[in-house]
């Protein structure tokens, strides 16, 4: 599954493309076989080089690595899919090539991660993954991308170098990089004072990496101008990814094992999980241009996620797990719809869009069946992920109630910027140039497009299947695990 | 006493005051190639920390030889793994100045306010 990035390297574009697109279709089989067998029942260990765990570098798929490597790889394949017809026009052939294998490094990073059990490794991938989508972002014919991409790897850069340094304090104190090994030793520690540092350094570097809303003045910025298949991709897992580091470091190595450090997590992810909910999505409310509107958007929806792991409850494990989920369904949709409408319309921001509806009907319906599913409509992925958050909300007590008022009133905010979509798209006048012809996007785009679609419209009526594996990896994190 | 404690972790000290100039620096330079340096020698304390802590008195390298009697060595895993984000380190400044060019090229100046007016 990691290896393949070299094929890509072959010269004619139709064949990177081809080539590429059957790496990731390959994964995503791979990772639905993977699903399949941990909804059976049993953890999937795969001891690298033959070493056992604890000594060797181990993968290791679980019920919470399983639905989050189903999403990558997932995410992963169906931008490439759909992403000829869009990186043709914005990347230049000779450089396609090159593009697609920074493509699938990124999602060979990403994959990795997910499944790595080693803290160092997941270090390393976490780096290869970052330099690839610096790569990927940059690749644009947008020179604004220039700059954005530079932040992102400052901060990318400071971020992993945070979590290194939590990373050698735990080894020092430790001895191990297994995380389960960790888990099991760190309660030997005597002088706790590194390990709370360390969970110190991790926490902020990954919540860097995440996006986390004081965090996340990078993420407008690159996903505004990357290409817009890059978006597509990243907006969909990237952020998810540190986030699945974040709550897997904590719940399995600090939790339990730290005094207090149950109350200190919530007293720390809560209050920011609650103001990126609100800041973003307010200025989501006001923000001119489509892709920004929608990055925006993503911050505010990372803080929904952080805010069910804030709870440090199974409900709420399980309630992140799936906004994960869906969330990345319908902001991968959205996007996808957003590659399909800059196929007609070079200007993005949402004055120009007038009349869109008219001349891609079928484009914007997918764009408004997605955005249905961020708002939370019953029927859709979303609103599944968001009565869950609720729940958990309501159990963890006292504060229960202003946080569901916290949820609702975000909804109505996640309305009012969707409807400015639909707006534009749908009762806006044209702009003078009046050509108003039938213009649809390639078939090829509007097809998974679509698939997406409808795909957050099935989750919504069965849910099942990802219910199960955030069940599952919510008991394993914070019921099960001894 | 207390003092001397405190100074017997000087390696420690090292580590905490060049993590901060290379932080300083990144934030607080304009021109896009100073923060590189800077991010860079903040990347290096950490491979300080890491080698540092790895170090045994009176450790020498983890070979075996035989008719050498067994000796005291020092954790070769911590070297091991920070030649790994040496390498990672490498690739993320040389991947930081190829943005540089290409800023340069088409902003045709490398100082963040400029930029930022630019757009």
């Amino acid at each position: 599954m990691l290896s393949a990035p070299l094929i890509v390297l072959l010269q004619p574009r139709g064949l990177a493309w081809a080539g590429a697109t059957a790496a990731g279709l390959a994964s995503f089989a791979i990772a639905i076989a993977l699903a399949m067998a941990v909804l059976d029942g049993q953890t999937q260990v795969y001891a690298m080089g033959g070493w056992a765990a604890p000594y060797g570098i181990a993968l290791e798929v679980d019920a919470f690595s399983a639905l989050v490597l189903l999403l990558v790889t997932g995410a992963g394949a169906a931008a490439l899919l759909a992403a000829r017809v869009s990186v043709d026009r914005q990347i230049e052939p000779e450089r396609q090539p090159l593009f697609y294998a920074a493509w699938l490094l990124g999602l060979a990073g990403l994959a990795g991660i997910v499944v790595s059990a080693d803290a160092f490794n997941i270090f390393v991938f976490m780096e290869i993954s970052s330099l690839a989508s610096y790569i990927l972002i940059a690749g644009g014919p947008d020179r604004r991308a220039l700059p954005a991409v530079f932040k992102y790897l400052i901060m990318g850069t400071i971020g992993a170098t945070f979590y290194l340094i939590g990373v050698g304090l735990i080894y020092m104190m430790t001895g191990t990089l297994n995380l389960a090994d960790m888990q099991a030793r760190i309660g030997d520690v005597v002088a706790l004072n590194p390990i709370l540092v360390a969970a110190g350094f991790i926490t902020i570097g990954l919540a860097l990496k995440a996006a986390v809303f004081p965090l996340h003045v990078w993420l407008p910025n690159a996903y505004t101008h990357a290409p817009h298949m890059v978006t597509v991709f990243l907006a969909a897992c990237a952020t998810k990814v540190a986030l699945y580091v974040l709550i897997r470091f904590d719940s399995m190595v600090f939790q339990d094992r730290l005094s207090d450090h149950e109350f200190q997590f919530t007293l720390f992810a809560l209050p920011l999980a609650v103001l990126g909910i609100l800041v973003a999505s307010s200025v989501a409310m006001f923000e001119g241009h489509l892709k920004r509107l929608l990055a925006t958007s993503s911050v505010a929806q990372i803080g929904y996620i952080l805010l069910g792991a804030s709870f440090v409850s199974e409900a709420g494990i399980t309630a992140s797990a799936m906004h994960m989920f869906n969330h990345a369904l319908a902001k991968g949709g959205l996007f996808l719809a957003v590659a399909c409408l800059a196929f007609h319309f070079r200007d993005l921001r949402l004055s120009e869009l007038g009349g869109a509806a008219r001349r891609m009907p079928l484009t914007c319906a997918a764009l408004v069946v997605c955005g249905l599913s961020l708002i939370g409509v019953p029927g859709t992925a979303g609103f599944i992920s968001k009565w869950l958050l609720i729940t958990a909300a309501l159990e963890s007590g006292l504060w229960g109630w202003s946080l569901v008022a916290v949820i609702l009133v975000s909804s109505l905010m996640a309305v009012v910027y969707i409807w400015r979509i639909v707006e534009a798209l749908y009762f806006q006048q044209a702009s003078a140039e009046g050509d108003t012809s039938f213009a649809e996007a390639p078939l090829q785009l509007l097809l998974v497009t679509w698939a997406v679609a409808l795909l957050n419209i099935f989750f919504g009526l069965f849910p099942h299947l990802p219910l199960a594996l955030a069940n599952g990896s919510a008991a394993l994190l914070v019921g099960g695990a001894p | 006493m207390k003092l001397l404690e405190l100074l017997g972790y000087y390696n420690y000290w090292v580590f905490a005051v060049v993590l901060t100039v290379g932080l300083y620096a990144v934030i607080r330079k304009r021109n896009l190639i100073k923060k590189l340096i800077g991010l860079s020698i903040f990347q290096s304390a950490v491979f300080l920390l890491y080698i540092t802590m790895d170090k045994v008195e009176g450790g020498t390298a983890p070979i075996i030889q035989k008719g050498v009697p067994d000796q005291v060595f020092s954790n070769p895993l911590p070297q091991v793994l920070i030649l790994t984000a040496i390498v990672v380190g490498v690739s993320t400044l040389a991947l930081g100045l190829a943005m540089v060019v290409r800023i340069k090229e088409s902003y045709g100046t490398i100082e963040e306010h400029e930029i930022l007016g630019a757009d």
